[in-house]
This record gives C-alpha cells, sequence and structure tokens, in this order.
C-alpha cells in the first residue's frame, strides 16, 4: 500500500466527510448540525477536486456551501423554539432507523464487492487529481452541457432552469405571509 | 491506491448515514439537512464513476458530472421549496416538530 500525496487527501477527506456527517446527525443542538453541514459540504468540494471535477467543485461550494447553508440557517433561525431544551432531538424509534440504515449499508458495500460490473471496473483505478497535471475538463463539461450541434444535454438544461424558475416562485408562494 | 471502490464505499457509508437522520430526526430542518447528506453521497458516486471511466471510448465519459450538476440543481430547488414549507408550518401551528404534524398519520 503505497501512501502517496492524492491517496492521504483521499483519507483525510474521507475522515472529515464521515465525521461530519456523523456530527450532522448525532448533535443535540441544530445550529452546530448546521455548521458542521457546512464543514461536510466543504469536504465534498475536497474529494471533487480529487476527483478532477473542478466545475462541480466550484458548484458545490457557490450552491452548497454558500446558498444551501444560508438557507437553512435562515429556517433555524425563523423557526427557533425557545421551551425546548433539545433543539434536535431523535424520535422515539431511532433504533428501527439504525437497523435498517446498518443493514443497508451492509448490503452496499457487499454489493460494491462482489457485483460483475463492480468487480470489473472496482479496481480500475481513478483518476485522482496530481501536482502540477493539466487536466482541465471544464470545457469538455461545457461542450457537453450547452452545445447545440454536438452530441450534447441542452434541453435537459434548459429543463433545469424552468424547474428552478418554478421553485423559486412556489418558494415565495408558500412562504409568503397571508 | 484509491480506486473506484474507495469511493463507492464512501459513497455508501455517506448515504447510510444521511439516511439514518431522514429517518429518526424529529426536526423538520434536521430531516432537510440529512437528505442533502444523502444527495451529497450520490453526487461523490458519480462524479467517482465519471473518473473512474475518463478517457474511455467515446473520449472523456463526463455524464456522471453532468447528473452531479442535476442532481445539484434539483437539491437547491428542493432545499428552497421545503424551506419555506417549513417556515409555512411554523407560522401556522408553531412547531416543526414532525411527531406533531400528523394529518397523515395512519
Amino acid at each position: 500500500m503505497s501512501l502517496d500525496i492524492p491517496t492521504i487527501a483521499f483519507y483525510l477527506i474521507a475522515i472529515v466527510l464521515v465525521g461530519s456527517a456523523l456530527a450532522v446527525v448525532l448533535l443535540r443542538n441544530i445550529v452546530h448540525s448546521a455548521l458542521f453541514l457546512a464543514v461536510m459540504f466543504g469536504a465534498a468540494a475536497g474529494a471533487y477536486v480529487l476527483l478532477n471535477a473542478e466545475f462541480i467543485a466550484i458548484v458545490q461550494v457557490l450552491i452548497y456551501a454558500g446558498a444551501v447553508t444560508i438557507l437553512v440557517l435562515f429556517a433555524i433561525m425563523l423557526t427557533r423554539n425557545a421551551q425546548s431544551q433539545s433543539s434536535n432531538p431523535f424520535a422515539k424509534q431511532w433504533w428501527l432507523a439504525l437497523i435498517i440504515c446498518v443493514l443497508l449499508g451492509f448490503g452496499l458495500v457487499y454489493a460494491v464487492g462482489n457485483s460483475a460490473m463492480a468487480v470489473a471496473s472496482a479496481f480500475a483505478p481513478v483518476h485522482l487529481a496530481t501536482l502540477g497535471a493539466d487536466s482541465g475538463t471544464v470545457t469538455r463539461l461545457g461542450q457537453l452541457l450547452y452545445s447545440p450541434f454536438v452530441y450534447s444535454y441542452v434541453l435537459p438544461f434548459e429543463i433545469a432552469s424552468v424547474v428552478l424558475l418554478v421553485a423559486i416562485i412556489g418558494a415565495i408562494v408558500i412562504g409568503r405571509e397571508d | 491506491m484509491v480506486t473506484l471502490n474507495s469511493f463507492l464505499v464512501l459513497g455508501a457509508i455517506l448515504f447510510c448515514i444521511g439516511l439514518f437522520g431522514a429517518l429518526s430526526k424529529r426536526n423538520a430542518v434536521a430531516i432537510l439537512m440529512s437528505i442533502e447528506i444523502m444527495l451529497n453521497a450520490v453526487n461523490i458516486t458519480l462524479v467517482g464513476y465519471s473518473s473512474a471511466f475518463m478517457g474511455h471510448t467515446h473520449g472523456e465519459r463526463l455524464t456522471g458530472q453532468i447528473f452531479a450538476i442535476f442532481i445539484i440543481t434539483v437539491a437547491a430547488a428542493e432545499a428552497a421549496v421545503a424551506l419555506a414549507m417549513i417556515i409555512a408550518i411554523y407560522r401556522r401551528r408553531s412547531t416543526i416538530d414532525i411527531g406533531e404534524i400528523n394529518l397523515m398519520r395512519w
């Protein structure tokens, strides 16, 4: 097992991701949960950089670490319940959820290790980002998203913009004071 | 040596943590945060596949990254609508404990 810089970076990012996700779920104060959610989004952006997906990483920082975190913090601020002691309690059947999630987790990890597709491709090395390598995918990604001439995803992209517009209008209508 | 397996297992673990939060929390905002964790786990899996199959026959296989972009778009829309709903529910009933919002319970 060779320990080069990308491998060390992967394990650091994985530890931060799993730790902050556990903190989001387990902490008793919901404001702390929201702050650890921002840490988790930042670590996910690091994972995308490691996977040579620079554009996704930037979008992750802009939308998740920026916008979604602020939205969640606003919602927490506007729905603050002063009299309750713990702002982020567990439901009574949390053990049932734990059993379901542990079973699903073992099932997924088993499937990753044993399905035909996974066995064929699992030990293909991921093209991790290395220092000094120019491997930008942004140009190709832009062509794949926008180009009207070659094979591209321009129609789903436009539909996605309509989805966003509808969601924003819906959010304004639902959240408006009567 | 980091292989595709590492990212798939990482995504699976994150997904399960998010699912546990979504199933077991009582605060609606906490459930929304757990769902965001699940969506991020799926994104990591998709981008991992995209990176593992980069440089195959049809040029670079960036479809995974395209899917991740669409998932991020839909997640942002979902977060905006869900938080507006939570605020509307809080305004009307002054609680966001999902144990007390039980109109659809059987």
